[in-house]
């Protein structure tokens, strides 16, 4: 893991992606300084970092589409595959380097704070608790990049896939206003998400016959709840897009509040995704 | 060494290797041979565990390459049908991931790796970047990367593909040195190289293991009785008693030409017992021969007539 930690984390300062993503998060991280900090004189740091986590819409797919889909590109995914490492230590090297190439920029940002201090009073826990949240939020969107790299070999849709997932992920919690409220419309959206659970399943296994299975098996126990319980359903979709927001659960540090749940429910997230491409990677084995 | 069972790997209906089994021993080369899509790459890359079979099993030195991958692996070294360089590194960097990723102690790794760059003459590129070299230097360098870690199994998926020909014979001797104290495996699908290198010959046609033997025996084997060619100063009449004294002599054909005889005679004896017999006979009876030669199946012959078999079978 070690080893292509260290190849990774090279790979990105040879190349420029790792400046261009820093220089973009320091450049945004400038300019909101400037606006509240500096000229509307505003102490609190936290609303900066708030206001430029937007960022990760454009550098989380620039970070991330290269990753695993320029190795099977070049095929060098055979070389990894002969190698004694696994998977797992492939996906994790990886995944390291990329919160390395993350960690500087904030690493920048994280001084913001201490000049400010020399010149009002700064709130030092909402702001580092927010640059934490900030910061694993992007761990976060990372592992779902890696995982969007690890499905493809060309760079360009992965990247595309990538600024796609970003978007939705980034409006979630608006979005959910939208849904109506009622049971049956909840009904519907959580059939479509198993339509769509279905469907990944397919893709990822290649049997027509599972991911019909996982469709009708989540479809069942749906139906059967809606008509045991229909209640249930009342603004349940809107309230699980909200719980699934990753940019609510940042907005929690930024409001001053460090909650383990918050912590964890990031962790899982990256946990869930690099097993996923792990699993992804794996599968290359079975019809390269 | 060397241990494959039952192979069998499907493409939903596409079968590309067929119940494949072999078994290759310590410190010896062996040759891949068989028309292009045979399942030689596909059979390569299941033997070092970058693609899994749909059933059977192999072993490396007893460790199974599904079940107890890590240590199968470390014994083999591996280069693909596309070398799997990494444009933007130089090739001193991307041994030096490669060494680190096969385990090998930071204080040998210099030197291990000036060593194989040595071996396969890549030593004068070494700090350039991989996406400026030839053809010919990115193969050796993906040679060079499998010979890193001193593995005891060398796989070598079409070796000298878009060398120059005098590249090809330094690879050809750096694979036989190799022979020495490792087990080499190379496929191709040129004869004359597997001729030239292997010492045993493993044929695949549609996915079927059609023949394995020694280089040697295959030619022996399947040439059968090997054929004599004369041109004796003789009429037609004069050959038969000659020929009739003769031990050995399975059948033989006539041809008058002028004042000669062109003579075709099949023999199952050694060629050279029975071309000695042969001189001494027709100096003996006052008939010299003027011209004698032995055809044998070569390997190119015996390659084709077994691949004909196999798309014959398929047919049916």
């Amino acid at each position: 893991m070690k080893a292509i930690f260290k190849h990774e984390l090279s790979s990105w300062f040879t190349g420029m992606t790792a400046y261009v993503f820093a220089g973009f998060i320091l450049l945004f991280g400038g300019i909101y300084t400037m606006a509240y900090n500096l000229n509307a004189m505003v102490s609190d740091f936290q609303y900066v970092v708030s206001s430029m986590s937007f960022v990760f819409l454009i550098i989380i797919p620039i970070l991330s589409m290269r990753v695993l889909a320029e190795e099977k590109r070049q095929k060098t995914t055979q070389l990894l595959y002969s190698l004694p490492i696994s998977m797992t230590q492939v996906v994790l090297g990886k995944f390291f380097a990329q919160l390395v190439v993350l960690a500087l920029p904030v690493a920048v940002l994280s001084l913001y704070p201490l000049i400010l201090s020399a010149f009002g009073n700064v709130h030092f826990p909402a702001a580092y608790g927010s640059l934490l949240g900030f910061w694993l939020l992007g761990a976060a969107l990372l592992a779902m990049g890696l995982f969007v790299s690890s499905l493809t070999e060309s760079q360009p849709v992965a990247a595309g896939v990538c600024f796609v997932v970003m978007l939705l992920n980034y409006f979630l919690a608006d979005l959910a206003d939208f849904v109506p409220g009622t049971a049956a419309a909840s009904f519907g959206a959580f059939s479509l998400l198993a339509l769509i659970l279905g469907g990944i399943f397919w893709l990822m296994t290649r049997s027509g016959f599972g991911g019909a299975a996982v469709f009708v098996a989540l479809e069942g126990i749906l139906t059967v709840l809606f008509i045991l319980k229909s209640s249930l359903f009342e603004g349940a979709f809107g309230a699980l897009m909200e719980k699934l927001s990753l940019y609510e659960q940042f907005e929690r540090f930024v409001n001053g509040v460090l909650d383990i749940r918050s912590i964890v429910y990031f962790i899982s997230v990256i946990g869930v995704f690099l097993f996923l491409s792990v699993q992804s990677m794996e599968r290359g084995r079975w019809s390269e | 060494m060397i241990e494959v069972k039952h192979l069998t790997k499907r493409y939903g209906d596409h079968t590309a290797v067929s119940d494949l089994s072999f078994t290759m021993e310590r410190g010896r080369i062996y040759g891949f041979l068989g028309p292009n899509g045979a399942g030689k790459s596909t059979t390569m890359n299941i033997l070092t565990g970058c693609l899994s079979a749909t059933s059977g099993e192999v072993t490396i030195d007893g460790h199974d390459i599904f079940e107890d991958a890590r240590a199968a692996k470390k014994l083999i070294g591996y280069l693909p049908e596309i070398p799997p360089l990494y444009p933007d590194r130089t090739p001193r960097e991307y041994l030096n991931f490669v060494a680190e990723c096969k385990d090998v102690p930071g204080n040998q790794r210099a030197e291990q790796i000036r060593r194989v760059m040595e071996q396969t003459a890549v030593t004068e590129v070494a700090d350039r970047l991989i996406r400026n070299l030839s053809k010919g230097y990115r193969q050796r360098l993906g040679i060079a990367q499998a010979l890193l870690g001193d593995p005891e199994i060398v796989i070598l998926d079409e070796p000298t593909v878009g060398l120059d020909p005098r590249q090809i014979m330094e690879i050809r001797e750096l694979i036989k040195g190799l022979g020495r104290d490792h087990t080499v495996i190379l496929s191709s699908h040129i004869l004359s190289e597997v001729q030239a290198v292997c010492e045993r010959v493993l044929i695949i046609s549609g996915g079927k293991l059609v023949a394995c033997e020694e280089t040697a025996d295959l030619e022996r084997h399947f040439a059968g009785k090997a054929a004599l060619e004369l041109t004796v100063e003789a009429g037609k009449a004069d050959v038969g008693p000659v020929l009739d004294a003769l031990e050995g002599v399975e059948s033989f054909s006539v041809e008058e030409n002028g004042n000669y005889v062109n003579l075709k005679l099949e023999t199952d004896r050694e060629p050279d017992d029975m071309c000695r017999d042969l001189f001494w006979a027709f100096s003996d009876a006052g008939k010299p021969i003027l011209r004698l030669t032995t055809t044998r199946a070569s390997l190119e012959e015996i390659f084709l007539e077994l691949t004909r078999e196999e798309k014959e079978e398929n047919a049916q």
